[in-house]
């Protein structure tokens, strides 16, 4: 109870000095700069990219044939897309310097058609620096065809929705737990490499002293890291809302049209959460551990790229059991508790079942309490100095 | 500010008790076998030079360390951060979060001991206004002067009214008016019913303050007992002014008399001062003056630690 009351004390005073310093600001604008660049550019780069990446064909021939073309094309775009289908552009059979022919419309520079269709319309060719099987020929053989010999409107398809999911949903569902996973990573490589210098000012103004005088140093431990996690939680609210609000821009459709995932977006939500806050303790625990034996700034500096490489390494781990969370690899991944809260939030989106998340929340909860200790008990023998002296060689022989 | 006075509960009456501490630090024994009892409700002075293993003595009292070897009852507890709350520290290396505001690192030192926040502000405000620091209640600790810091750290160290104080040369880095503040304060601590104790390596403090005193040298406790059983181990000294310069009189005094000015300054002989002044007064000395004087604990403390500690200690004096 004592070491509870102390944590807090010092979780809030830290949370204080976090939050209410100027430089939480840029901490809280920070993530959103490159959001906002990567809207901005990406906004830019998909419309230069579906620019680029449309093919356009030339046609030479008469209005009425381009008509045809058009509906023929326009099929197709409804089956598959309109940006996945090529581009017609009309060229009148006669230009100013004479016939239109396909090597002058190709040699134009402003144009970029990578094909020209002439000839009748009974007996099309398609000209241009393209294959037999390029997937520009391989549609202009549908349009032709279409266009040759238009169908008429079949019956209506009528639409049975079922509560199987079905193969397609399960590649959502991966989907999602591989996006739901992602985002946890990359919070916590953003805000737990934070821990890792979070003693130095205790110990460089001596006021480690005083506290560990007056409070067991588990508890000092535990103060920061909930006192970090908490300002943590500030910043991911105002992302997060920054985040869903650029997903509304750019989907149109709202947060809901991301793939579902299986327990449903309430329990994964609430389970993001849950596990946001168990990854950040366990790597948090296992970083102010480390952060406490280095001495100053830079040592911390020196001790941030291995750190940053391990996170990477649970990542990897974790995103083994990925579209498999029940093979060996999987549960093994679940069962090690650095890299359980990325395993097990995958899993819910992909499977429903929800008790394996208590027990891994449980089992997650008794390692930090694990971490946490070793890395007080590390910290009082290693800087402090205390206790007595145990030589590993010496208790081996014993 | 009158605190409920509990000694009863720590037993035989002493606040702290350690018994046979040794503490290594690798290779190098830093306290070697200490043992030391303090009174419930006494000013106790931990005398020794710097390197002497006092601060170590300290942090294994408080708890920050364990010992080697050797046990501590700290108010009566096995644990000494199990009395946390009615403890009080002031380490040698002062230490305030330097962004924090004056009340609320005061506050937050109180709050750590057990104090609610709300509380331990309404003291800190108090504190402050009494020790004329009531302006700077509101400013960071990184505007105060090092004087003003060093004072609200101490005034975090007593927010709590606790019943041990332990203080780690309290006295370094303060100009003579704060000296002679600091000393006041600890007499009304202790004067409240707190137990003091304070290590320094400025000897005057001591003699001016404390009831008992502990010599650590090298590790090891030299002498533990009060300041005039430290002095009681020394004859007087005797301060001898003559106006013959030589003469029969010379066999009176000591062969390690030593000559300072033209005082000859020496032990009182085992045999007193009568004898004394009757062999001088036949022996023609021609006395100018003569002073018998009871022996300083700097003196007392040369003795006991041996020259080396007190040439490590230096001459400092306090300045106060």
């Amino acid at each position: 109870m004592r070491m509870l009351r102390s944590a807090y004390v010092i979780a809030r005073r830290d949370f204080a000095a976090t939050v209410l310093s100027k430089t939480f600001i840029f901490f809280l604008l920070g993530p959103l700069f490159p959001i906002l660049l990567g809207g901005v550019f990406g906004g830019i780069g998909a419309r230069v990219a579906t620019q680029t990446a449309q093919p356009v064909v030339a046609v030479i021939g008469s209005d009425a044939d381009f008509v045809r073309y058009s509906i023929a094309r326009n099929g197709l775009a409804e089956a598959v897309g309109d940006a996945q289908v090529v581009k017609l552009i009309y060229v009148p059979p006669v230009q100013h310097y004479g016939p239109a022919t396909p090597e002058h419309i190709l040699k134009e520079p402003r144009t970029s058609v990578r094909a020209v269709l002439y000839g009748s319309f009974e007996e099309p060719r398609l000209a241009g620096k393209i294959g037999r099987e390029d997937p520009v020929a391989r549609q202009m053989r549908v349009i032709v065809r279409n266009a040759q010999s238009p169908k008429r409107d079949g019956p209506t398809l009528q639409m049975v929705r079922t509560s199987a999911p079905s193969g397609n949903l399960v590649r959502d569902r991966a989907l999602t737990a591989q996006i739901g996973q992602m985002i946890l990573f990359f919070l916590t490589i953003l805000l737990s490499g934070m821990l890792l210098s979070q003693l130095i000012e205790e110990k460089s103004n001596k006021i480690i002293e005083v506290i560990a005088a007056a409070a067991p140093i588990d508890a000092l431990f535990l103060g920061k890291l909930f006192a970090m996690l908490a300002a943590s939680v500030i910043g991911i609210v105002v992302w997060v809302g920054a985040g869903a609000l650029l997903i509304e821009y750019v989907k149109q459709g709202g947060v809901a049209t991301l793939p579902p995932p299986a327990v449903g977006w309430p329990a994964f939500l609430a389970l993001g959460i849950a596990y946001f806050a168990m990854n950040y303790l366990l790597l948090g625990a296992v970083f102010l551990t480390i952060g406490a034996q280095a001495a100053t700034v830079r040592e911390v500096q020196t001790l941030s790229m291995p750190v940053t490489f391990l996170q990477v390494l649970f990542f990897g781990f974790a995103s083994t059991a990925i579209g498999t969370p029940n093979s060996t690899g999987g549960l093994a991944a679940a069962i090690f508790p650095l890299s359980s809260p990325m395993t097990m939030l995958a899993r819910a989106a992909e499977l429903d079942e929800l008790w394996p998340h208590a027990v891994a929340l449980g089992w997650q909860a008794l390692w930090v309490a694990v971490i946490l200790h070793l890395g007080a008990r590390m910290f009082r023998r290693t800087v402090l100095k205390s206790g007595p002296r145990v030589r590993w060689w010496r208790r081996a022989k014993a | 500010m009158l605190r409920q006075v509990q000694h009863e509960r720590t037993g035989e009456g002493f606040a702290v008790e350690a018994v046979d501490l040794v503490k290594d630090f690798g290779e190098t024994r830093a306290v070697d076998g200490v043992s030391l009892k303090v009174p419930a409700g006494s000013i106790y002075g931990l005398l020794g030079p710097n390197g002497a293993g006092k601060t170590t003595t300290l942090r294994i009292l408080l708890g920050i360390i364990d010992p080697s070897s050797g046990t501590r009852r700290v108010l009566g507890r096995d644990r000494p951060l199990d009395a946390a709350a009615e403890v009080g520290y002031l380490p040698e290396e002062r230490g305030l979060y330097p962004a924090m505001h004056t009340r609320e690192a005061i506050a937050f030192m109180g709050a750590l001991r057990g104090l609610p926040l709300g509380e331990a502000r309404l003291r800190a405000d108090r504190l402050l206004g009494e020790h004329g620091l009531g302006d700077w209640a509101k400013r960071p600790i990184r505007n105060l002067s090092k004087g003003m810091a060093q004072t609200a750290q101490l005034l975090g160290t007593i927010i709590h009214d606790p019943r041990l104080i332990i203080l780690d040369e309290p006295f370094a880095g303060l100009d003579a008016i704060n000296q002679a503040r600091l000393e006041e304060l600890i007499r009304r601590e202790a004067r409240n019913g707190a137990t003091i104790i304070f290590s320094t390596h400025v000897i005057a403090h001591a003699e001016r303050l404390c009831e008992r005193i502990a010599i650590i040298a090298e590790g090891k406790v030299a002498f533990e007992g009060s300041v005039d059983e430290a002095r009681g181990r020394l004859r007087p000294i005797v301060r001898l002014r003559t106006r013959a310069p030589d003469g029969p009189w010379r066999a009176a005094i000591p062969t390690d008399a030593r000559r300072q000015g033209d005082e000859w300054i020496f032990a009182l002989p085992e045999g007193g001062p009568e004898p004394l002044l009757k062999a001088l007064i036949d022996g023609e000395a021609g006395i100018e003056t003569l002073a018998i004087e009871r022996p300083g604990l700097h003196d007392a403390f040369v003795a006991i630690a041996g020259d080396a500690a007190a040439a490590a200690m230096g001459t400092v004096e306090a300045q106060a």
